[in-house]
């Protein structure tokens, strides 16, 4: 589905990525995990079509796509939220949405079953983003992306700073969402708790090189710990 | 009290002209951090197509209804040439843009004098925009009551694009966040485009509108490029509520200065009260938190 295939990425002169190779199968959900700066914003960034890598390649559906930017990368089917609950500030709830809905022929529909999905969104679909709680900005955000009716849904840290209630609420979304083939994720999570009780399979990133990868069973946990700790 | 009215509307004639030479950049300026030095020579433009479709069709009051929509295309087309070849590769580099562009617009100057010549040509307005209307209180230049009305249309045209449609919100969208926009599926290089097409097709509306009140050279936009960028930076880059409040502004204070010294002396008043302004108030007439247009 989506392969990173020996992705060497960085800023300016400084490579913070070394040549990590990530496969997301499809469906189910892939795990990416790792300390504060080990590269896995930098990864996805490169994923998306936001940063250039300087070797390796990004393949989608088993096509190159290194070279696309990234809204044709969305049109082929990719999603991604990014960290911090990003969102257009200066539009409202209901126009970051439409945003979205106008690139898509059957927006409007979708935009209308993702409301049922996130109801606390259609109470402030007429207030700035900019002015939404986290955990409202990170529904917006997941919704908006869900618009694009994504086969591979990139998430970065989507329950970071947010209350539990709402954390639950995602999760319960990401697993329906994936419960069919029709949806893969990628999702990069600090919590290993958590990332480890949706994921099928884990990586863990370190420094930028992957030092650990399996698929999400009982002795994982353990494992994972033992990689991240190096 | 006549003498007071009448230079109210000195003022708002001209700040109307100055709002529509303004308002186009507003949007490329600031969308995009590009000053286009050549913005003046889309409104040169917009001129000669008024000139060169009155030739064509004859009739004054059918070419100037012509001449409107196809002074905002050849202005668009101008400024989609230029963001094309050129400008594309310059976003947020604003000295470079500078340099470029004003070498853009001397090369178009010259155009023009070797295609129309170098003396100036005059476009006839419609008869019924060459009197004065009777508001009551005063006589107005009926041309310039309709470069009012004009502005006005202007800015709430692009107003409700902005606000209303989708390409507006992709504008407003790329503007506030480059990457996010890009990453929901927003081609934020066509959505550019677009931007800069409809921001210098204002300025070949401005170069239209302006025949109306005089004859068209080829330096015609140098006139104009100044106070223009004058408006938009004390305006608050990006703001069009700004943009209309200090075209206003500016164009009342020159008419009152314009009053009471000469005109020259007039534009080094404004001047000075703009520099002055910007020292208290260095974002403009509006912040820009974030940049956002309307
Ligand atoms: N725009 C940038 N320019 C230069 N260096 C950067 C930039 N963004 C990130 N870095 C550096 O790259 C490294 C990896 O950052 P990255 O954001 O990918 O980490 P991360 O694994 O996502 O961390 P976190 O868990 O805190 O989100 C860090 O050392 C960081 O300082
Ligand atoms: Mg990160």
């Amino acid at each position: 589905m989506l392969e990173l295939d020996d992705l060497h990425v960085g800023y300016g002169r400084t490579t913070v990525v070394h040549g990590a190779t990530v496969h997301v199968p499809e469906g189910g959900i892939t795990a990416v995990m790792g300390h504060n700066g080990a590269g896995k914003t930098t990864l996805l960034r490169a994923a998306v079509g936001l940063l250039a890598p300087s070797r390796g390649r990004v393949l989608l559906d088993g096509d190159d796509v290194t070279r696309l930017r990234p809204h044709r990368r969305v049109r082929r089917g990719l999603a991604y939220v990014p960290q911090g609950q990003q969102s257009f500030p200066q539009l409202t709830t209901a126009e970051n949405l439409q945003l979205v809905a106008d690139t898509r022929p059957r927006g409007r529909a979708r935009t209308d079953e993702l409301l049922d999905l996130f109801p606390a969104l259609r109470e402030v679909m007429s207030r700035k983003a900019g002015l939404l709680s986290g955990g409202q900005r990170q529904q917006l955000a997941i919704a908006r992306a869900l618009i694009t009716e994504p086969r591979v849904l990139i998430l970065d840290e989507p329950t970071e700073g947010i209350q539990p209630s709402v954390v639950a609420q995602i999760e319960r979304t990401i697993a329906d969402l994936t419960s069919g083939d029709d949806l893969s994720v990628l999702l990069v999570e600090q919590h290993i708790g958590f990332a480890l009780s949706v994921a099928d399979r884990y990586y863990v990133l370190a420094s930028g090189r992957v030092t650990s990868s399996g698929d999400g069973g009982d002795d994982s946990h353990a494992t994972v710990r033992a990689a991240m700790a190096i | 009290m006549d003498a007071l009215f009448a230079q109210l509307f000195a003022g708002l004639s001209l700040g109307s002209v100055l709002l529509l030479a303004a308002l186009g950049l507003a949007l490329t300026f600031g969308q995009m951090g590009v000053i286009n030095m050549a913005h003046g020579e889309f409104m040169m433009a917009g001129a000669y197509t008024a000139f060169v479709v009155q030739s064509v069709v004859g009739d004054a009051g059918l070419s100037l209804f012509v001449s409107l929509p196809a002074g905002f295309l050849v202005g668009g087309a101008l400024g989609v040439l230029l963001e094309a070849t050129l400008l594309r590769r310059m976003y947020h580099r604003p000295l470079d843009t500078l340099l470029v562009t004003w070498g853009v617009a001397l090369i178009l100057q010259q155009l023009a004098r070797d295609i129309f010549g170098a003396p100036n040509v005059e476009v006839r307005a419609p008869g019924w925009l060459s009197g004065n209307v009777d508001l009551g209180l005063l006589q107005v230049s009926s041309a310039r009551l309709f470069i009012i009305v004009l502005s006005v249309a202007a800015v709430v045209g692009l107003g409700v694009l902005l606000k209303t449609s989708p390409l507006g919100r992709r504008i407003r969208g790329t503007v506030q966040s480059r990457d996010l926009a890009e990453t929901v599926g927003v081609s934020t290089r066509a959505t550019d485009r677009m931007t800069f097409f409809i921001g210098s097709g204002l300025a070949g509306v401005a170069g239209v509108a302006l025949t109306l009140l005089g004859s068209t050279g080829p330096t015609l936009g140098t006139n104009y490029i100044v106070d223009a960028f004058l408006v938009v930076v004390a305006g608050g880059i990006g703001q069009i509520k700004g943009c209309v409040i200090a075209a206003f502004g500016l164009g009342t204070l020159q008419a009152a200065f314009e009053y009471s010294t000469t005109a020259s002396l007039a534009k080094v008043a404004v001047l000075v009260v703009v520099v002055v302004f910007l020292q208290a108030r260095p974002q403009g007439i509006f912040s820009v938190k974030t940049r956002s247009l309307v």
